[in-house]
């Protein structure tokens, strides 16, 4: 049985081995053209994030208007998605500061979808880091979501964040008075600690508005549209999430054997931003998500065949993960490209 | 450590708003070339991990870590976006005879 802790012996095991913070491949490409992608634009940010509140506001009053009625299971349905699973692309994008070029533009947008997806803004930033760094490397990356030797059922139920957003709470409350896990502190340097503990007591105190406003007016139609979306509306985000490394190799430096780029259709693309093209992220965290079909469409020749759809994705990545529980020697080898293999 | 004047790069050689690498010795820098035309060469390696800023994006006066999208202020090296905390070294930077040139002493 693997030990995923970070910090833990695998991550002895993992230094010794030449793993952490190891050169990763990167596929030629002419430096002008890198240049050109790795461009910010305001305009296409705020265009998008406005085409997301727009959604955000029209579902959200059709859904109010339908509350009492079954309408309300769909246009909730639909307002769940856009608030608990569309907000994940938004942190992520707004995390890197790529999304906008103006860093303060990617820091309000940052702190508004690490809320609505659940997660405390500063802790989130420092472990994407490491993910980065260690994609996917047992005992280092803080992030792996799929691991092996686990039960297929827990991963259903985390389609409505049944524990995921449960232990995010318990970790704002802890960190609210200034108590931090040893997790936190393999990979968050104690000086943003401060910041942690203002966001989770800034994002409880929200919460406990928005409970209280229940009790106002004796309804639980508050909470349907701020805290409780982050449960209901999450399976999206999962359905997505699970084909970004799931089930592919650990342990090793080339982002093309961890991780998957799949062809998606323009609505998921909206939704997920574009990543989709998650190995061309991986390898180049600093293009935004409005090149990143043009960055795969560069590099493409020197990448594994994408999968031509979520659900071929899916359909590799689900029995894998099952055959992993009781398996944890299995993974999928994903095969690279001759030309670039020799 | 050395005051002379160690000839990087021609000048027309990077392009506006953009960075080169240039190794020396057992040293690695990133030559940037600003917008503005200012050249400054600055320690090559960022100071969170184990990247080269050569390969980064420059945008104004800023040059942003190609790992962990890190950014440093190109004239006086501080960070000014995390994950990067330590600042980085710029060294004394002119353009020479059409050359980037630049001295071992911050
Ligand atoms: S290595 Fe430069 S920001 Fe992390």
């Amino acid at each position: 049985m693997r030990d995923y802790t970070v910090g833990g012996p695998s991550s002895i095991t993992a230094a010794e081995d030449g793993l952490v913070d190891a050169d990763c491949y990167k596929p030629k490409i002419d430096r002008e053209l890198i240049k050109q992608l790795m461009m910010r634009n305001n305009g296409w940010a705020i265009a998008h994030i406005a085409s997301w509140f727009a959604a955000l506001g029209v579902f959200g009053w059709l859904a109010h208007l339908s509350w009492g009625s079954w309408w309300a299971v769909p246009t909730f349905g639909i307002y769940g998605v856009l608030y608990g699973s569309m907000s994940d692309s938004r942190w992520h994008e707004t995390g890197h500061r790529t999304a906008f070029r103006t860093k303060w533009m990617n820091d309000v947008v940052y702190y508004i979808a690490s809320f609505m997806i659940f997660r405390e803004p500063e802790t989130w930033r420092w472990s994407h880091a490491r993910h980065h760094s260690d994609t996917i490397i047992v005992g280092r990356d803080a992030e792996i979501a799929f691991k092996r030797n686990v039960p297929f059922y827990k991963f259903v139920l985390e389609l409505v964040g049944i524990s995921a957003v449960p232990n995010e709470f318990k970790q704002w409350i802890r960190n609210s008075l200034g108590n931090f896990t040893n997790n936190q502190k393999e990979f968050q340097p104690e000086e943003t600690f401060r910041i942690s503990m203002w966001a989770s007591r800034i994002y409880i105190l929200i919460l406990a508005g928005v409970v209280a406003s229940c009790v106002l007016v004796r309804s639980v139609e508050p909470l349907m549209f701020i805290g409780l979306p982050s449960f209901y509306g999450h399976w999206l985000v999962v359905t997505l999430g699970i084909t970004q490394h799931a089930g592919l190799a650990e342990d090793v430096t080339d982002h093309r054997l961890n991780t998957r780029t799949i062809y998606m259709g323009p609505l998921n693309r909206w939704i997920y931003w574009n990543m989709n093209y998650h190995v061309e992220h991986h390898i180049y965290p600093s293009v935004p998500f409005h090149s990143l079909k043009k960055l795969h469409l560069a590099i493409k020749d020197q990448l594994p065949t994408p999968y031509p759809s979520l659900y071929q994705a899916l359909r590799e990545v689900v029995p894998t993960l099952r055959r992993q529980a009781n398996d944890a020697a299995y993974f999928v080898k994903r095969e690279l490209p001759l030309s670039v293999n020799i | 450590m050395s005051t002379e004047w160690i000839s990087a790069c021609d000048e027309s050689s990077i392009a506006k708003n953009d960075v080169a690498r240039f190794d020396h010795l057992d040293g690695t820098y990133a030559v940037v070339r600003m917008s503005d035309g200012i050249c400054v060469v600055m320690d090559g390696l960022c100071t969170h991990g184990k990247a080269h800023l050569a390969e980064g994006f420059v945008d104004g006066t800023t040059i942003e870590c190609p790992k962990h999208n890190g950014r440093f202020n190109v004239l006086t090296g501080e960070p000014v976006a995390s994950p990067v905390r330590v600042a980085t070294t710029v060294y004394e930077t002119r353009v020479h005879n059409s050359k980037i040139e630049f001295r071992l002493i911050k």
